[in-house]
């Protein structure tokens, strides 16, 4: 990645500025999105098979070969 | 930069990894899942009793009802009665898994770079989304599987999968956790030490983590007799479907944050210009 900065930039290389984004700003979207995340792990590495929110077989055959070769305790 | 840019990228890296560990995993793993279960059927002959064995003393209803679900449902799962085919087990089915994890982990991996651009020593944002690629790739997939890998089809007991599922997600925590301790511990000591002497401090210290954990767990063995070769083919393409899905996740993402920061940076140089003027 080419972050060369031309003649203009005076500061010296110890404070080459980094952008950062604002822990506040990235929360919400954290909280939100890492539940829907871990939701949908769940559901194609283990509903159906060690323990089960939805009952049934349905999901556990249909993701199958998915469990066992991402490497998730299948059956 | 924002965090949902970022994470928007991270999905569509994620959706792109899904596709392509679908190819790994359809092309290379499906041949060694096939042999697995047509030598779990040559078996299942000998293995008619074992449903019976969950008719153990009753627990909580659910859950008893739930291993039956992973255990019992399962013996007559890849026959001709099947609830789902194989012929759709291997391809639709295989692909929603890849595509699912894969859009999942990329996700999450993209909300974890947008967290640590700007506060990883220096490493400007490409090569910190990066790290935090590598550093899951590591911690979620590589070391659980070394320590739990993968399982075909005929290996495993209906009775132990709590067990082996339980284990494993342990394990898996005390990875992840391992290595975020291990990252925040690397990056307290940048200041006081060398960046060679925090990284292989943190490292270090990840890997006294992992291998006591390992030590102090059961291990897993359920083999019985079946065949080296196709175990040891079936894992190894299961960590290449591992390793694309992430791999992939990492390219795809470090090349668009590495852009959004070039634009970014570009952006910030004319209006710097503009205001010098």
């Amino acid at each position: 990645m080419s972050d060369a900065t031309p003649a203009i930039s005076t500061a010296g290389p110890d404070t080459i500025e980094l952008p950062s984004i604002p822990l506040a700003q990235i929360a919400p979207w954290a909280l939100f999105f890492g539940l829907v995340a871990l939701l949908a792990l769940f559901f194609i590495s283990t509903d159906q098979g060690a323990t089960s929110l939805i009952s049934g077989t349905a999901i556990h055959e249909w993701v199958h070969d998915g469990r066992h070769l991402l490497g998730y305790p299948c059956h | 930069m924002t965090a949902r840019n970022i994470l928007i990228r991270g999905l569509l890296a994620g959706f792109i990894a899904g596709i392509f560990g679908f190819l790994v995993a359809h092309q290379v793993g499906e041949p060694h899942v096939e042999k697995a279960i047509a030598l779990e059927e040559a078996g299942s002959a000998d293995e008619a009793e074992a449903p019976e064995e969950h008719g153990h003393d009753e627990g909580t209803a659910h859950e008893h009802d739930a291993e039956e679900a992973g255990g019992a449902a399962h013996e007559h799962s890849h026959g001709e009665e099947a609830e789902v085919s194989r012929g759709n087990q291997r391809t639709w089915g295989l692909l929603t898994g890849t595509l699912i994890v894969g859009t999942a982990l990329g996700g999450l991996i993209a909300l974890i770079s947008a967290a640590a651009i700007g506060r990883i020593g220096r490493l400007r944002p490409a090569a910190s989304t990066a790290l935090v690629t590598a550093v899951g790739f590591v911690s979620f997939a590589l070391v659980p599987f070394l320590k739990y890998p993968a399982a075909p089809p005929a290996v495993g007991s209906g009775d132990t999968i709590g067990e082996r599922t339980g284990y494993y997600f342990i394990f898996l925590a005390i990875s992840v956790l391992a290595a975020v301790a291990a990252t925040f511990l690397a990056r307290h000591l940048l200041g006081r030490v060398s960046v060679y002497a925090s990284v292989v401090i943190g490292a270090g210290a990840y890997l006294a983590v992992v291998v006591l954990a390992a030590i102090a767990m059961p291990t897993v063995n359920e083999l019985g007799d079946f065949p080296a070769d196709t175990l040891w083919y079936f894992r190894l393409s299961s960590l290449f479907t591992l390793a694309t899905i992430w791999g992939v996740i990492g390219v795809v993402l470090t090349g668009l944050v590495g852009r959004l920061d070039t634009v970014a940076t570009a952006r910030a140089e004319r209006r710097e210009l503009a205001a010098s003027i």
